[in-house]
C-alpha cells in the first residue's frame, strides 16, 4: 500500500517538474512578447506533426537514451560523471576512424567493428576516472571535468592532423559502415532516423536486466548506496567502481557513434562539448536513472529538441527558450525536496490537519 | 624578438589570459568554503561576460575610459543575482551541488543567448565592443630597469586588479570575523550552528560572493579577449578556475597563483608560435595542460582531504 | 550545598515528531548551584529535552522559566545570551580549527576590523586557570587528546558566561582516570556558583556526582529524587519502569577445540599508528569471550583485522585452522566467520534497500539465491521470509528499506543473517549498542545460544554488564594488547575498570584490597 504510494509520488516528481519548466518557458516567453501558445505549438508541430518530424525526434532520441543510461549506471553506484560528454565526443571520434581505416571490409564486418571502436573509446576514457576513484580516491567529478575538455582538445587536433589533412571535417563513412537503412529513412519521408534507434532500445532493455536482475547490478546498487557495507559483505568496490565506470563510458561512447554512424556520418571540429553529453545526464535524472523512466524522458528532450528548431521560422520565438525549458526542469527535479514538500503538505491536509 | 621583448610579450599575454580564471577562482574559493560546491561558475563566467557586453555597448559613449570596469561591476552584480539560483537550490532545496551547478551550466548560455537575440533583434551574437580592457602601463613602476619593462609595460590592469583582490580574499578568509565564521560552516555546519551562526545565512553569503567574482571574471574575460557577446565566449574558463581553485588548497593566493599558471597555458596555444621551443610543440599539448596538470595534482595529493570537510553536503536544521 | 532557587523550569514540555512523542509533558527543575542528572535509557528523549533547553529545538508545548522568567529559546544564541551551554557528547568542534579558534566562534572580538586573537588567548588562559580546564590555546584541535576536546567544549561554554551548564553522556568516551577529572571540574564549577544538568545512563555517575536525580522513561518524566537516599536498584527500576534482573542465565560453558587464534598481531589504525601492538588471543568452540575496554584502545581495528577489513600489518590469525590474515573478507567469510559489525548503519545495512536484499548480502552469489550470475528473486524472497518469521523480525513486509525498520529490529535482521550461515566464529561488535532492554536480552539469549551449539563468540562491547554477563572469559584491551584475561565469575567492575586503565592485575588486586579502587557501585 505505502509502497504503491511512494511510486507515484516518486512519478509524481518528474512529471510535476515537466510541467513547471513549461511554465517557466511560457512566462518567459509572455515576459519578453513572444505568444507562448504559439510558441509551444510551433514545437509540438515541429516534433511529431509529421512522420519526417517524429522520424527526427527519434533520431534525436537515440543517443540521449544511451548517454543518459551510462549516466545512470554510474549514478546507481555512486558516481556523477560528468564526463558523458567527453567519453561521448571519443566514442563518435574512434567509431569514424575505424570506419575510415577499414573502409573497405564488408559491412557485416565494418559496423559491429566501427561500433566496438567507439564503445571501446568511451569505456577507456570513462575508466580512467574510475580508475583514480578506487586507487587514489580522487573525486570522478572534477576528474571528469578536465577529461571532457582534455577529450576536446585531443579530438579537434585528431581531426586535424590525424584523420585529415588539415581539414576540419572527415570524409564521409562508407556505406557499410552507416547505420542508415533505407526503409527507416523511407517510412519517414526523407527523415535522418536511423538503425541506431534500436540498438538503443535494446541497451536500455539490457541495462535494466543488468541493473535489476544480475549479481553485478545488485553489487553496483550495493556500492552506490553503502560502500561500507558493500566491502563488508565482501564485495569489491574497486572493481565495481571500475566496471561501472567502463559500462557508463561504453555506453556514451555508444551514444557518440550514433552520431558518427547515424546522424552525420562522419566529424567535424567541435566548438564546444556535443550536447548530448550534458543533455544525456539530463535525461538520466528527469528518467530517475530507470531505463523505462529514460526511454520517455529521452523522447522528450528530442521532441524539445527537434521541435525547438521550428520555433523561430513559425512562431518567432527564439530556439533557446528549449534549453532554458530543459535547465529548469532539470532544477525542479534537483529540487525535488520542493515538490514533495507540497505533494507531502497536500496528503496531510486530505488526512485531517496538518500535523 | 629580444629576450626582455619576449618576456614582455609571455608576460603580458599570460596576465590577460589569467585575469579572469583568477578572480573566479576567487569566488569558487568563498562558495567551497562555506561548503556549496560550485561547479556552475562556467555558467556564472557566461551571465557575467554577457550583462558585461551589454551594458558596454549601451553606455560606452556615457563613460568612455570607465565603461569596462563599470561593465565589470555590472557583470559582478548580475552573477550575483544568477548564483542566487544555486544557493536557493542548494541551501534551501536541498538540491544536490553538482546538479544545481550543472542547471546553471545549462541555463545560462541558453538565458544569454535568448537575451542577445531579444535585445539585438534576432542576433545570435552581439557587436564588437568599442571601449575595452586595453593594455595599461603602470607609472613609476614601469620605471625599474628591465623588470618594469618586463611586468609593468603594456600590461594588463585588470590582472593586477586580481591580484590585489585575491590578497583582500585571503585576508577576509582568514583575519576577519566573516572568514573565521564562513569557513566555520563549511567545516562543521552543526557546530557553527549551536554556536549561534546563521549557517544559511553564510552560506548564501559565500556562494554569492561566487556569483560576483565569477561575474566579474566573465566580463573581464569578455571585455578583453572575445570583445563581444556569443556562445563561444566562455569556453571552459570556469572549470579553468575551479581547476586553479582545486590546485591552489582553497586558499585564495594559492588559487591565484594556479589561476595565472593556467592564464600561462592558455596564453601559450596563441602567442606559443613567438618563442622558440614551444612553437615546436603541437598546440594542442598546451591546451590540454591546465586539464592534465590538475589530474595529476588531485592524484598526488592522495590520502589528505584538503575540502572543506562539510563540503556538498546540505544542512539541515533540526526544527 | 545547593540553595532552593530554581535557576531553570521546564513544565509540561512536549516534542512531537510526525506522530512520535519524544517528549510527554516533561516538568524538570534545576537549583542553582545543584548538578542535577537526567538518568534514561537511550532513546527516552533526554537528548531531546536538552536540545530545547539550548535552543536546537523547539518545543511543541509546554514553558521555560529562567530565573524565574518566562523564555522563548529560539534558536542556540538566545540560549547563550540566557547563560545556558551545552556541552555536546559528540564534540561539536572545527577540527582544522585552533582550540582558541573554536572557543572564540561566535563571539570574537576583533581590533581595527581583524579578528583579535591576542586577547582572546589571554581571556581563554584566565579562563582555563579558574577552572583547573588545561588547554593549549594554540594548538589546531585535530591533533589535541579527546579529553581536551572536551575541555575545549567546557570553555565555550564558559566563555561564553555561562551559568547554567548541560553536560551530555560526557564520560563515553573517557577513560576512568579522565572521568574522575571531570567530576572534580564539574563540582569546581558548582562551588563558583554554577549549575549542571549531567545527562546520563549511568548509575555509579549519579551515585558519584550528583544532587538530585530526575528519570525519564519513553518521553515522560517518572520522578526526582533525592540521589543520597536513593539506591542504585531503585534507580534502575525507575528507569525501565520494571524490575530488572541485570544477569542472563546461563549454563556453564564447554569449551571445545580451538576455532580462532590470533598471534602477534599487529594493526594500523587510519592515520598509519599501531592500533593493535602485538596481540595474542585464542577463542574455542563452546565459548563466548568478551573483550572489554575503553573506545580507541584498538578493538574496532582488532575485529576489522579478523574480518578482512583492515589491513594486517603483521602476526598470524587463524581461522578453523587456516590462516586467514590479509584475506578478503568474501574469503574469510566463507571459512566460517559471521559479523555482527560496530556500525549497523555503516557497514551491516543499506538502508535504502529492501529488507529482502539485506537478508541477502552474504549470500546473494551462491546458490539458490543466484544462479551464473543471474538472481532469483523467488529464492531470495523465500529466505528472507523464512528468517523473518525465525528471528521475529517485525517489519510491514519484505520489501520494506531496511532504513525504515527500528534499531532492535534492524540488528535482529542483522543477526538472522549472519547466524542463518551458520558460521563456526560469530563476531558481535558492540551488538545492543542503542536497543531497549528487550532487544537487548533477545540479543544476548541469541549469542549463548549460539555458544551452546558449539560455536565460538568473540563479544566486544563498551558495556562492562554486558561484558559480564555474557562472557565465559573476559579479554581486558588496552592500548592495542590484552592485558589480562579474566574469569567474570571472579571479577568486578571495579578491577576491569582498574585493568581498562592500564593497571596490572595484581597492582589492581592490590589496590583493591586496600580500598583505593574507583568507588563503584555493583549492581545485583
Amino acid at each position: 500500500m505505502t509502497n504503491r504510494k511512494d511510486t507515484l509520488n516518486n512519478l509524481l516528481v518528474p512529471l510535476l517538474s515537466v510541467v513547471m519548466g513549461f511554465v517557466l518557458g511560457a512566462i518567459i516567453m509572455v515576459i519578453f512578447g513572444y505568444n507562448p501558445i504559439d510558441g509551444y505549438s510551433a514545437m509540438i508541430n515541429g516534433a511529431f506533426g509529421s512522420s519526417f518530424y517524429i522520424g527526427e525526434t527519434l533520431r534525436q532520441a537515440t543517443p540521449l537514451i544511451l548517454t543518459a543510461l551510462g549516466f545512470s549506471v554510474a549514478y546507481n553506484a555512486g558516481f556523477f560523471n560528468i564526463g558523458v560528454a567527453g567519453q561521448a565526443l571519443l566514442g563518435w571520434l574512434c567509431s569514424v576512424w575505424v570506419a575510415n581505416i577499414f573502409s573497405d571490409l564488408p559491412g557485416l564486418i565494418l559496423l559491429p567493428l566501427s561500433i566496438l571502436g567507439g564503445v571501446l573509446a568511451g569505456a577507456l576514457w570513462a575508466g580512467i576516472a574510475g580508475f583514480l576513484r578506487a586507487y587514489f580516491n580522487t573525486s570522478e567529478v572534477i576528474v571528469t571535468i578536465m577529461l571532457n575538455y582534455t577529450a576536446l582538445y585531443t579530438t579537434n587536433y585528431l581531426i586535424r592532423n590525424v584523420l585529415t589533412d588539415s581539414a576540419d571535417a572527415t570524409p564521409r563513412i562508407s556505406e557499410g559502415a552507416s547505420l542508415r537503412a533505407g526503409w527507416l529513412t523511407e517510412l519517414t519521408s526523407n527523415s535522418t532516423l536511423h538503425a541506431g534507434i534500436f540498438i538503443s532500445l535494446a541497451m536500455a532493455i539490457i541495462v535494466w536486466f543488468l541493473m535489476k536482475k544480475t549479481t553485478s547490478g545488485f553489487e553496483i546498487r550495493t556500492v552506490g548506496l553503502n560502500p561500507s557495507a558493500a566491502e563488508y559483505a565482501g564485495m569489491s568496490s574497486k572493481r565495481t567502481i571500475i566496471i561501472s565506470m567502463l559500462i557508463s563510458g561504453g555506453l556514451a561512447g555508444l551514444g557518440g557513434v550514433m552520431e558518427g554512424l547515424g546522424n552525420f556520418q562522419n566529424i567535424f571540429t567541435q566548438g564546444a562539448m556535443p550536447t548530448i553529453g550534458f543533455d544525456g545526464m539530463a535525461v538520466a535524472l528527469l528518467g530517475l536513472s530507470n531505463p523505462v523512466g529514460i526511454i520517455f524522458s529521452a523522447i522528450l528532450f528530442g521532441a524539445l529538441k527537434i521541435g525547438g528548431n521550428s520555433m523561430p521560422m513559425i512562431s518567432g520565438v527564439p530556439t533557446e527558450v528549449v534549453d532554458i525549458v530543459i535547465a529548469s526542469i532539470i532544477f525542479f527535479v534537483g529540487a525535488n525536496y520542493l515538490i514533495r514538500y507540497f505533494i507531502d503538505k497536500r496528503a496531510r491536509v486530505n488526512k485531517g490537519g496538518v500535523k | 624578438m629580444d629576450i626582455v621583448q619576449l618576456l614582455q610579450l609571455i608576460v603580458s599575454s599570460s596576465l590577460v589570459y589569467s585575469a579572469p580564471i583568477v578572480l573566479t577562482a576567487l569566488g569558487g574559493t568563498f562558495s567551497e568554503r562555506s561548503g556549496v560546491v560550485n561547479v556552475g561558475l562556467e555558467g556564472i563566467m557566461v551571465m557575467g561576460a554577457f550583462s558585461s557586453i551589454v551594458f558596454n555597448l549601451t553606455f560606452a559613449s556615457a563613460f568612455g575610459d570607465m565603461t569596462p570596469w563599470i561593465s565589470a561591476l555590472i557583470g559582478g552584480l548580475v552573477g550575483v543575482v544568477f548564483s542566487l539560483i544555486h544557493a536557493v537550490a542548494t541551501v534551501n532545496l536541498r538540491a544536490d551541488h553538482i546538479i544545481s551547478g550543472t542547471v546553471i551550466n545549462l541555463m545560462a548560455p541558453a538565458l544569454a543567448i535568448f537575451f542577445t537575440r531579444v535585445l539585438y533583434s534576432g542576433a545570435g551574437q552581439t557587436d564588437r565592443i568599442t571601449e575595452s580592457f586595453g593594455k595599461v602601463t603602470i607609472p613609476l613602476l614601469n620605471r625599474i630597469p628591465i623588470i618594469g619593462d618586463i611586468f609593468f609595460k603594456g600590461t594588463s590592469a585588470p590582472a593586477f586588479a586580481g591580484i590585489l583582490i585575491a590578497i583582500i580574499c585571503w585576508v577576509v578568509l582568514f583575519k576577519t570575523r566573516f572568514g573565521l565564521r564562513l569557513r566555520s560552516v563549511g567545516e562543521h555546519p552543526q557546530a557553527a550552528d549551536t554556536l549561534g551562526i546563521n549557517v544559511y545565512l553564510m552560506k548564501y553569503a559565500g556562494v554569492m560572493l561566487s556569483g560576483l567574482l565569477g561575474g566579474m571574471g566573465g566580463a573581464i574575460q569578455a571585455q578583453s579577449i572575445s570583445l563581444s557577446f556569443q556562445a563561444s565566449t566562455i569556453a571552459g574558463q570556469g572549470f579553468i578556475a575551479m581547476a586553479a581553485m582545486i590546485f591552489g588548497k582553497w586558499n585564495p593566493l594559492g588559487a591565484m597563483g594556479a589561476a595565472i599558471f593556467f592564464g600561462f597555458a592558455q596564453s601559450l596555444g596563441v602567442i606559443g608560435n613567438y618563442i622558440p621551443i614551444i612553437q615546436d610543440i603541437p598546440s594542442v599539448w598546451l591546451q590540454i595542460a591546465p586539464y592534465v596538470i590538475t589530474i595529476i595534482v588531485l592524484v598526488g595529493v592522495i590520502g589528505k582531504s584538503e575540502g572543506p570537510a562539510a563540503g556538498g553536503k546540505t544542512y539541515i536544521k533540526s526544527k | 550545598m545547593a540553595e532552593s532557587v530554581n535557576v531553570i523550569e521546564m513544565k509540561g514540555i512536549t516534542k512531537q515528531f510526525g506522530t512520535f512523542k519524544a517528549n510527554d509533558n516533561i516538568n524538570l527543575q534545576l537549583k542553582k548551584g545543584e548538578i542535577h542528572a537526567l538518568l534514561g535509557e537511550n532513546g527516552a528523549g533526554k537528548s531531546t529535552l536538552m536540545n530545547i533547553l539550548s535552543g536546537l529545538l523547539e518545543p511543541s508545548s509546554g514553558e521555560i522559566l529562567v530565573n524565574g522568567q518566562v523564555v522563548n529559546i529560539s534558536s542556540p544564541s538566545v540560549a547563550n545570551k540566557l547563560g545556558i551551554g551545552m556541552v555536546h557528547q559528540h564534540f561539536m568542534l572545527v577540527k582544522k580549527f585552533t582550540v582558541t579558534e573554536n572557543i572564540i566562534l561566535g563571539m570574537e572580538q576583533t581590533k581595527n576590523g581583524f579578528l583579535d586573537r591576542e586577547t582572546a588567548k589571554k581571556d581563554i588562559k584566565e579562563l582555563s586557570e579558574k577552572y583547573g580546564l588545561l588547554v593549549d590555546p594554540s594548538a589546531k584541535v585535530e591533533s589535541i587528546s579527546i579529553g581536551m576536546e572536551q575541555r575545549v567544549e567546557i570553555l565555550k561554554t564558559l566563555y561564553r558566561g555561562a551559568d547554567i551548564l548541560i553536560f551530555d553522556e560526557p564520560t563515553a568516551v573517557l577513560t576512568p582516570q579522565e572521568i574522575d577529572e571531570l567530576i572534580s571540574i564539574m563540582r569546581a564549577l558548582t562551588k563558583e556558583g554554577k549549575s549542571i544538568i549531567l545527562i546520563t545512563h549511568k548509575l555509579d555517575e549519579i551515585k558519584a556526582v550528583a544532587d538530585r536525580c530526575t528519570v525519564i522513561r519513553r518521553g515522560k518524566s517518572i520522578d526526582t529524587v533525592d540521589v543520597s537516599v536513593t539506591s542504585p536498584q531503585e534507580l534502575a527500576d525507575m528507569m525501565v519502569g520494571r524490575s530488572v534482573s541485570f544477569k542472563t542465565q546461563k549454563k556453564a560453558s564447554q569449551p571445545k577445540e580451538t576455532v580462532l587464534s590470533i598471534e602477534n598481531l599487529t594493526v594500523k589504525e587510519n592515520r598509519g599508528l599501531d592500533a593493535v601492538k602485538g596481540l595474542n588471543l585464542e577463542v574455542r568452540a563452546g565459548e563466548v569471550v568478551g573483550i572489554a575496554g575503553i573506545d580507541g584502545n584498538g578493538q574496532s581495528e582488532l575485529i576489522h583485522a579478523i574480518t578482512g577489513l583492515t589491513k594486517v600489518e603483521s602476526g598470524k590469525i587463524t581461522l578453523n585452522e587456516q590462516e586467514i590474515q590479509n584475506k578478503t573478507p568474501r574469503k574469510i567469510t566463507e571459512l566460517g566467520l559471521g559479523h555482527i559489525p560496530e556500525d549497523r548503519h555503516k557497514y551491516g545495512l543499506v538502508l535504502p534497500m529492501s529488507l529482502e536484499e539485506n537478508i541477502a548480502l552474504q549470500t546473494y552469489y551462491k546458490k539458490p539465491l543466484s544462479k551464473n550470475g543471474i538472481l532469483n528473486q523467488k529464492e531470495i524472497k523465500k529466505f528472507a521470509l523464512k528468517l523473518i518469521e525465525e528471528f521475529d523480525v517485525r517489519t510491514q513486509n519484505e520489501t520494506t528499506p531496511a532504513g525504515s525498520l527500528s534499531g532492535g529490529n534492524q540488528q535482529k535482521a542483522i543477526i538472522a543473517r549472519e547466524i542463518s550461515r551458520d558460521p563456526s566464529l560469530l563476531i558481535a561488535a558492540q551488538p545492543t549498542r542503542g536497543l531497549d532492554v528487550g532487544a537487548i536480552e533477545y540479543i544476548h539469549s541469541r549469542l549463548i545460544e549460539q555458544r551452546d551449539n558449539g560455536k565460538a563468540v568473540l563479544l566486544m562491547s563498551f558495556e562492562l554488564d554486558e561484558i559480564l554477563n555474557v562472557s565465559d572469559r573476559i579479554a581486558v584491551m588496552y592500548e592495542g594488547n590484552i592485558v589480562a584475561i579474566v574469569d567474570p565469575k571472579e571479577t568486578t567492575q571495579q578491577e576491569l575498570g582498574l585493568l581498562m586503565a592500564g593497571t596490572s592485575l595484581e597492582q589492581a588486586r592490590s589496590l583493591i584490597k586496600q580500598g583505593k579502587g574507583k568507588e563503584s557501585v555493583r549492581i545485583d
